[in-house]
């Protein structure tokens, strides 16, 4: 019987013009958005929300990477966001005082990454092992851990050095010692270093880590694994690692976007990485169809802010978010509309 | 390594359980470099078992697979491919999502290999190395005679094209062993006649043996050198394609009493 | 004793589980599909029987019921409209689906009700059994002997009447069901009706135990709850008791022995542990895909 994946609606024929389309939409987007803001015309609502969005938009072309590409469901997108964020927090108050903000805040952003590409690495070792739906709720319990961990955890500094400190919240701090993380409280006092260029550019890596990822000896090895995994091994193909790659490098995305996310706001939760925002990226992944990374940027985008922009709709934002989901799913997947879709591309070919 | 003399494959009373299902039992087969052999059987004989064994797909319950002088015990379905058995499926299994030459281009992952950082960052070596990937897949394509099909999503292809892209993709992998399981399923007499060609072809320019399931017995006897005839797990008869033929065993068992 | 009381309270807790773990387990069995909403229509269940008790003050049997029928309809609802169209579909297709529905649950409840937590009645008298020193409260009695009425009449049902044994050929192999003659669409629904009815009966129970009413209350219950079904075999229904009782009973203990804060830690890393140690569960079977 043939496995039916034809919801990944991969364009490989036009593979260099999406490629340019992506590049040219970040660019064009930045310049507007930069003059505005160089020139006062946006407003401050505006302006709060383009870091933000930009975070989002690595951490959801990170999960198309695992999701579309690889094929796997991944419900703790989240979770790596998270140990992004607070191991980006630390690290730039860490070095406050040291070094100057913005290799600061570069630097939070490598920390960030490798920490959570590590992290992602020890979490594929059991996740990978399983497939389709145990996979999708595994990572969601992992996620899950990894935000009751961070809950969990104290860090701070003072003049004697970093202190560290698990479930416990024992320090005797000396005078003009502040706390990193403060369990339940999350990251306070944080110094906002991050701006919009810094996010646009996290954005620019993103893409070609995966486009050139997708275009490679290793991205067909993903695509395969995720489109035939016996036909796949019986190539040669080493399912787990080729998993893993996309695994962590998704992971590692997601954590440079939480770094940078940690690093945009003077207070952090913990709780603000559960569940409900791994769902968020998913939604901007699939909405944007999966393997489709145009899709993402632009559902990423049009999801995130028009809520923010029309606020009657806030209340409703979830419920529609939800209603997207299953539309998506039953419109992509019924036959009738499937055919009529092939003969459509069909005539244009 | 191996020459006429020395088999490359070699497989001594080979047998597996399923349950207290004996699948496959007390088989002996031995392969030649360059031969084209035959596994014929009526339905439900163990062919695809056997393909499933080779492979490593199962484990056998006894017995050996000396594959180039090693025994396979052991050693997993990527390993084996790695070793150079590279095989088709009966039901049809390409990557549907990616275009003709990219799946041929994937059976090149464990010969042209360059990093994943190689990758990321466009390095010298991706270029050539994706180069020489692109050359040598498009002439896998040509012997195949899917060139016009190159930029076609796979899962879109006529069926012929499908049965014989796989043996362009598995081709891909440098095997010295081709294991094709049904090539002909399917297939129009004129396509059967082209498959034919192509399948000489193949062992001839690239010196492999070959090794296939066929229920077609034009296929079979026009182009097999040696066929092993399964029955009911075992070994019904082996031989020449004439003493197959007129082997009184073998009709009984295709005929049935 | 106190850990026997523990224990106990873990009984009670894991039976909770274990009528949930029900309703993930048959219909994983059968449409071979994780329905991600189960936790959420447990939640619709407990407004349903917050409302009859409170603003329309019906007897509780009746409360019960009317949580009961609509939780059953609801779930035969969900699967008529959302899940039956994507029955070729590929099972990533179906599970964001089954996310995007609980998700539309939970946040339609909000619209309705408001975030804001509501205080479920107390429905059973506090009073406890003493027993040598040991106090088992009322509430945990009746919880330990629904969960057991409820495992017995399952059984019975699908041991010994035609819609069972049709449930257990739809389960083995639907093509072959399907030949014989037997209705799977209506198969599946009924499956759907039965866990979603059993989801009523859990969110009672639990918020008898837990009286706090929230949209999202069934969320983690029921993420546990199938951790509880995966524990046991997901497909098996003694499993689901099994894997029910064991979870409430490691997350009582270890609330109490090692941290309140990492218990739902410990629960997760039991799921990844079972998982990977024996991926089929306690008294589930392996499948392997067909070469």
């Amino acid at each position: 019987m043939k496995e039916k994946r034809n919801i990944f609606s991969i364009l490989l024929d036009d593979r260099h013009r999406a490629r340019t389309i992506s590049y040219t939409m970040v660019a064009v987007a930045y310049i507007i958005l930069e003059v505005m803001l160089k020139s006062g015309n946006l407003s401050s609502l505006f302006t709060g929300l383009l870091v933000p969005a930009t975070c989002y938009l690595v951490a959801a072309i990170g999960l198309n990477l695992n999701v579309g590409v690889s094929g796997e469901l991944n419900l703790g997108q989240a979770g790596f966001m998270a140990v992004g964020a607070f191991s980006g927090v630390c690290v730039s108050g860490i070095l406050k005082g040291a070094v100057p903000a913005v290799p600061r805040l570069i630097l939070a952003i490598i920390v960030g990454m490798l920490l959570t590409a590590f992290v992602g690495f020890l979490i594929g070792i059991p996740v990978l092992k399983l497939q389709g739906d145990y996979l999708a709720i595994v990572t969601l319990a992992f996620g899950q851990i990894v935000m009751n961990l961070i809950m969990n955890l104290y860090v701070a500094i003072d003049s004697t050095g970093l202190k560290v400190s698990f479930v416990e919240n024992n320090f005797e701090l000396q005078t003009g010692g502040k706390y990193l993380i403060n369990g339940p409280m999350g990251a306070t006092g944080t110094e906002r270093i991050a701006n919009f260029t810094a996010g646009t550019l996290l954005v620019v890596f993103a893409l070609v880590v995966v486009y050139n990822l997708i275009y490679s000896r290793n991205g067909r090895a993903i695509m395969a694994a995720r489109d035939n995994r016996i036909a796949a091994e019986s190539i040669g193909i080493d399912i787990a690692k080729t998993k893993m790659m996309a695994f962590v490098i998704s992971a590692s995305l997601a954590g440079a976007a939480g770094a940078l996310y940690g690093l945009n706001y003077s207070t952090m939760v913990a709780s603000k990485f559960d569940y409900n925002t791994s769902i968020l990226i998913l939604v901007y992944v699939v909405l944007g169809g999966l393997g489709n990374i145009n899709g993402t940027l632009i559902a990423t985008v049009v999801l995130f802010l028009l809520p923010q922009l029309l606020r009657g709709l806030q209340d409703y934002r979830m419920l529609i978010y939800a209603v997207i989901l299953i539309l998506i799913m039953l419109v992509t997947n019924n036959e009738y509309l499937k055919t009529k879709f092939s003969v459509l591309r069909r005539k244009k070919a | 390594m191996s020459d006429k003399k020395t088999p490359v494959l070699e497989v001594k009373e080979l047998g597996i359980d399923f349950g207290g299902l004996t699948a496959v039992n007390d088989l002996d087969m031995s392969i030649y470099n360059e031969e084209i052999i035959g596994l014929i059987g009526p339905n439900g004989a163990g062919k695809t078992t056997v393909f499933n064994l080779l492979t490593k797909v199962y484990n056998p319950t006894r017995g050996s697979i000396i594959f180039d002088g090693q025994d396979t015990a052991g050693k997993t379905v990527v390993d084996i491919n790695k070793a150079g058995i590279a095989r088709t499926f009966q039901n049809i299994r390409l990557f549907d999502n990616l275009t003709v030459l990219d799946n041929v281009k994937t059976g090149y992952h464990n010969n042209i290999k360059y990093s994943p950082v190689s990758a990321v960052f466009r390095l010298p070596g991706y270029y050539a190395k994706e180069r020489e990937i692109e050359g040598k897949s498009r002439e896998l394509l040509e012997i195949m005679e899917l060139s016009e099909y190159a930029d076609v999503t796979a899962g879109n292809l006529p069926y012929g094209a499908q049965r014989r892209l796989e043996i362009a993709r598995a081709m891909a992998t440098e095997p010295k062993l081709l294991l094709l399981d049904e090539p002909a399923a399917g297939m129009n007499p004129q396509e059967t006649e082209d498959l034919m060609r192509m399948i000489r072809f193949v062992r001839d320019h690239f010196k492999i043996a070959i090794l296939l399931i066929e229920h077609d017995m034009q296929l079979v006897m026009g182009i097999c050198e040696r066929i092993y005839v399964l029955n009911y797990g075992t070994l019904l008869a082996q031989g020449l394609p004439a003493e197959i033929q007129s082997n009184p065993e073998v009709i009984k068992a295709y005929l049935g009493d | 004793m106190r850990f026997l009381s523990n224990l106990i309270n873990g009984l009670g807790l894991g039976s909770v589980y274990a009528i949930i773990a029900l309703g993930y387990t048959m219909v994983y069995g059968i449409a071979k599909m994780l329905n991600f909403a189960h936790g959420d229509v447990i939640m619709i269940g407990a407004y349903v029987a917050f409302f009859a008790l409170t603003r329309f003050a019906v007897p509780l049997p009746l409360g019960i019921l009317a949580a009961v029928v609509c939780c059953t309809v609801l779930g035969v609802v969900i699967e008529r409209l959302a899940y039956k169209p994507l029955r070729q579909a590929s099972s990533l297709a179906v599970l964001i689906t089954a996310i995007g529905v609980s998700y539309f649950l939970q946040n339609g409840a909000q619209l309705l009700w408001s975030a804001s937590p509501k205080m479920f009645p107390s429905i059973i008298s506090s009073g406890a059994i003493e027993l040598g020193g040991l106090s088992i409260s009322y509430l945990t009695l009746i919880t330990i002997a629904t969960c057991i009425v409820v495992m017995v009449c399952l059984t019975l049902f699908i041991n010994r009447t035609r819609t069972g044994s049709a449930m257990r050929a739809c389960s083995e192999d639907k093509g072959a069901s399907m030949l014989m003659g037997i209705n799977v669409n209506q198969i599946i629904s009924i499956t759907f009706a039965i866990g979603s009815g059993l989801a009523a009966i859990a969110s009672v129970l639990l918020c008898a135990n837990y009286p706090t009413v929230t949209p999202t209350l069934g969320s983690m219950p029921g993420i546990k709850a199938f951790t509880a079904a995966v524990f046991g075999g997901i497909g098996s229904i003694p499993g689901a008791l099994l894997g029910g009782l064991l979870l409430g009973i490691i997350e009582i203990l270890s609330k109490a022995y090692i941290s309140t804060q990492l218990s739902d830690v410990i629960v997760f890393g039991v799921l990844i542990i079972v998982l990977l140690v024996k991926p089929a569960g306690l008294l589930g079977k392996n499948i392997r895909e067909k070469v």
